[in-house]
């Protein structure tokens, strides 16, 4: 296959990225969700 | 669901996480897609005759370019929405979308300079009035999360910065046509889809790497929405609780000093007798 180190370079990095700040979001959410009562989740549903 | 479960609180379903049935989900749908877009951008689907294999990294480049339209032009109408109700729920979906276009079009810069060194030679050309739009509208975004965190008035705030959502937003038709409007300044070429050259599993390829990049934009716009609803949760409630203090306080003060009056208005009384 040609072009192989660009290749994994350009997905690497995007798929890592993408990873990466999904985690960065996960964590986050938890250390605040931690902070607020569950009645102020905007989300919540009364079975979910 | 039985009934122990049925009557339990929903606080102890999640008690510290953004997750709910839709993003869990949408996240399986994503552990299964992300493989099967690797085997057919690496395996499945045929190299190019001009780009050989480096075609393969359209597969990404192009969904993450499409998603970073997306979150900006979602930011401009969450803006425009936030205008006419001036509800807390639109600025939040505008702050969201921002910020999650903003790392597709990191990505989207990223992406396209590793693809064009071998295709075109260069990582980068300043003359290319694709490149440098697509680079302006970063800016403008990452000039706008900045803007977000200026500490302010949160109404002021959201104000202008939907203002600004909504003024960055123009420079995405402007992107998307440029290769079109000054076709001799671009090494990009003209829109792939249209002309009908392409194989079907190159097609398919591309319109699986655009459904899959569109369901992470989606899992990501949902769980930093929430995030952000939170973080403003905790902002709200911790002037709330600093203010109930601060007047805790300053009773306590006033008590404390008109019990101290009295006390001094009687002592001396007793001390005469």
């Amino acid at each position: 296959m040609s072009h192989l180190g660009y290749l994994l370079a350009g997905w690497s990095i995007g798929l890592g990225t993408l990873a990466l700040y999904g985690w960065s979001v996960l964590r986050r959410a938890r250390n605040a969700a931690r902070q607020v009562p569950p009645g102020r989740r905007r989300w919540m549903t009364a079975d979910d | 669901m039985s009934a122990t479960a049925a009557t339990r609180p929903a606080a102890e379903h999640h008690p510290t996480s953004t997750s709910s049935r839709g993003t869990r989900v949408l996240g399986t749908l994503i552990a299964v897609g992300i493989p099967l877009l690797l085997l057919f951008a690496f395996a499945l689907s045929p190299e190019d005759d001009s780009m050989q294999d480096a075609v393969r990294l359209l597969y990404i480049h192009v969904p993450v370019a499409i998603m970073a339209y997306v979150g900006f032009g979602l930011t401009a109408l969450a803006s425009a929405a936030y205008l006419w109700k001036r509800t807390r729920w639109w600025d939040t979906v505008a702050h969201a979308s921002a910020e999650i276009g903003v790392i597709f079009c990191g990505l989207t810069l990223v992406t396209g300079s590793i693809w064009g060194r071998p295709t075109w030679n260069t990582w980068w050309e300043w003359g290319d009035v694709r490149l440098v739009t697509t680079l302006v509208l970063f800016l403008v975004f990452v000039g706008y999360l900045a803007f977000r965190r200026v500490p302010s008035d949160p109404e002021v705030r959201a104000r202008r910065a939907a203002v600004l959502g909504i003024v960055g937003a123009i420079n995405i038709p402007i992107v998307n046509r440029s290769v079109e409007w000054w076709e001799n300044s671009t090494l990009h070429q003209q829109s792939s889809l249209t002309d009908g050259n392409l194989e079907d599993l190159t097609l398919f390829t591309w319109f699986l790497g655009t459904v899959v990049m569109g369901a992470v934009f989606l899992w990501l716009l949902i769980h930093r929405f929430r995030l952000a609803w939170l973080e403003d949760e905790i902002d709200r409630h911790g002037l709330a609780s600093a203010i109930d203090e601060r007047r805790a306080e300053a009773r306590a003060g006033v008590e404390q000093a008109v019990g101290g009056q009295v006390q001094g208005a009687v002592e001396p009384r007793g001390g005469t007798q």
